[in-house]
């Protein structure tokens, strides 16, 4: 039941990004019209890979450092992507390719250097340390791009900024396939990884009691979900909220479990991540908002009021 | 092999990463099926870490824990699961969620990665409900119970597990007397029912001596007794392990400890 309600949200917001746009297309020529199958169709496709992404990596991650309040970016990845993309632009870099790659490349360097501040005692990951660990090294990162971008010309500057805040006017048939052939692995391990996920929640020790290896899930959940939300930085820049917000959502909606969690929180979060888009690309059209502009202005005050509740309650 | 014999240690010695002593120091256990142990000691003494121990948590320094004649260390987590279940000191709650899908968390380690919950795990959760009088909170949120009801859910996760060892870190800590008297006899219902081992780590001398079969007595680390409670339970012993000035006195053939009032405190 509640995989056709997400079905119907999902094509429903779909056929709306396909519909919308600031070229107004008649409705007859909308099949044939090469702005729908070579822009509108691939970037809402798209949009809707990373939302999933997102919404995917952050439930896992919030089992794992055991906060409901982390979110995929707080582990420094944003950061590290962040720093990549903007040193790309500042080079000069060639190619259509050298931003996604040097912001991929940011992101998995300061994954790689929170999971080393994170291994502990005996090869332990402490997750209390990995999310010290993730806003150091992202105030770190953070510091040395304002660096960057406070040495950087005017249009440059802008660019940067821009990058910052998400978008996906560059989304291509071919990001599309890059995405479809990166993110099913990290998905597989982490849904395959739902059950002891759901035994973590109850505290390291008790988990091992229940049969989960703490130990290895705690370094593979990690592992995926980064490297995850590394191809969804590295795609489409910072979206924020998408993965605070979503398995919230769906925790409220479907209950706690992550078998069922992990599937609807993918498939909420490429709903709300294809619409916020659509809504990013047309409320000021000609123009275009950063969509990580539109997910935040959405996505704070569901936050707010989900705090509220968690404190009252 | 011994059939009877669920767990065994042998002489364990452990210390935790960047300890600067030994926290078990040649403990030995030998526990059978149908039988309950208590584990005694004052703060720090031992007791938790004995259970640690004893489920491959810590590593030994020294000694040997056989599971069912098995080394502890060469079960893996899933498997050690599906016979021993454990009733830890402390656990948290970090999403809201309701006593039945509690009580399932126990049929995790029986369920296959792709398969989904079967007629035998149903069964088995509303078995274990029904032992601890806990049907009726089925529906219930974890957070909307009492401690003693709380506890019972608990017992009915690890009973939910079908284990041949349930392990006990205080679980009548905070509770009324009714609970914790409950909680105690359901314990040992389950295992002159069933059959159970169950391990039973507590601060309350006088029911450990009413209901366990054995008891063993920790001190800094070290088995200062162990064996009937009669036998065990003695003047000097709980005097000088609980650093306080006792007398025992039988209640239905179990050895029951007063401890006195300061002298100077009563002339």
């Amino acid at each position: 039941m509640k995989y056709l309600v997400l079905a119907g949200a999902a094509l429903a917001t779909l056929a709306a990004a396909l519909l919308v746009g600031p070229a107004n297309l008649p409705l007859a020529d909308l099949a044939s019209s090469p702005i729908v199958w070579q822009l509108r169709l691939p970037r809402a496709v798209l949009a809707f890979l990373v939302g999933g992404a997102l919404g995917v990596a952050g439930t896992s991650l919030q089992a794992l450092v055991r906060n409901p309040l982390a979110d995929p970016f707080l582990l420094g990845l944003s950061g590290g992507a962040g720093l990549g993309a903007v040193a790309a632009i500042a080079l000069h870099l060639p190619g259509p390719w050298a931003l996604p790659l040097a912001a991929f490349v940011g992101a998995v360097g300061a994954m790689a250097l929170v999971y080393r501040l994170g291994l502990v005692g005996g090869g332990e990951l402490d997750p209390r340390i990995l999310l010290l660990g993730g806003v150091a090294v992202g105030a770190l990162a953070g510091a040395i791009t304002t660096a960057i971008v406070s040495l950087a010309e005017a249009t440059e500057l802008r660019n940067a900024f821009l990058w910052l805040w998400g978008g996906f006017s560059g989304a291509s048939w071919t990001t599309v396939l890059v995405m479809l052939a990166y993110a099913p692995l990290p998905l597989g391990v982490l849904i395959a990884a739902a059950r002891p996920l759901d035994l973590l929640a109850l505290g390291e020790e008790p988990a091992q009691y229940l049969g989960a290896d703490v130990r290895r899930l705690k370094r593979v959940v990690y592992l995926a979900a980064s490297l995850l939300t590394a191809a969804a930085v590295a795609v489409a820049g910072v979206i924020g909220f998408v993965g605070l917000v979503v398995p919230h959502v769906c925790r409220l909606l479907w209950g706690r479990l992550h078998r069922t969690l992990l599937p609807t929180a993918f498939l909420t979060g490429g709903v709300l991540l294809a619409a916020a888009d659509t809504l990013a690309r047309t409320v000021v059209a000609p123009r275009e908002l950063p969509v990580g502009i539109v997910t935040a202005l959405l996505g704070v005050p569901v936050f707010a009021f989900l705090l509220r509740r968690w404190t009252v309650g | 092999m011994d059939r009877g014999l669920i767990v065994a240690l042998r002489g364990v010695t452990c210390r935790y990463p960047d300890a600067a002593r030994d926290s078990l120091v040649g403990v030995s256990l030998e526990l059978r099926a149908g039988e309950l142990h208590a584990v005694l000691g004052p703060n720090g003494s031992g007791k938790t870490t004995l259970v640690r121990a004893a489920l491959g948590l810590v590593p030994l320094v020294a000694g040997e824990v056989e599971i069912l004649g098995r080394p502890a260390h060469t079960w893996s987590r899933r498997d050690l699961a599906r016979v021993v279940g454990v009733l830890p000191q402390r656990e948290d709650n970090l999403f809201p969620q309701r006593v039945r899908e509690t009580v399932l968390l126990g049929r995790y380690p029986h369920l296959s990665l792709l398969g989904g919950v079967g007629a035998a795990d149903r069964a088995a959760l509303e078995r274990a409900l029904v032992a601890c009088d806990a049907a009726a909170l089925a529906d219930r949120w974890l957070w909307t119970l009492s401690g003693g009801e709380y506890q019972r859910v608990r017992l009915a996760r690890a009973l939910a597990q079908e284990p041949r060892l349930l392990v006990l870190d205080e679980p009548t800590a905070s509770l009324d007397l009714r609970h914790e008297m409950e909680l105690f006899e359901l314990v040992r219902t389950q295992v002159d029912a069933h059959g159970l081992g169950a391990l039973l780590i507590t601060h309350h001398v006088n029911l450990a001596a009413r209901f366990a079969d054995q008891v063993l007595i920790l001190a800094e680390g070290r088995a200062v007794a162990r064996g009937a409670p009669a036998d065990v339970l003695t003047r000097e012993t709980a005097a000088a392990v609980f650093e306080w000035p006792v007398v025992i006195s039988a209640f239905e053939g179990r050895p029951q400890m007063i401890p006195l009032r300061k002298k100077e405190d009563h002339q």
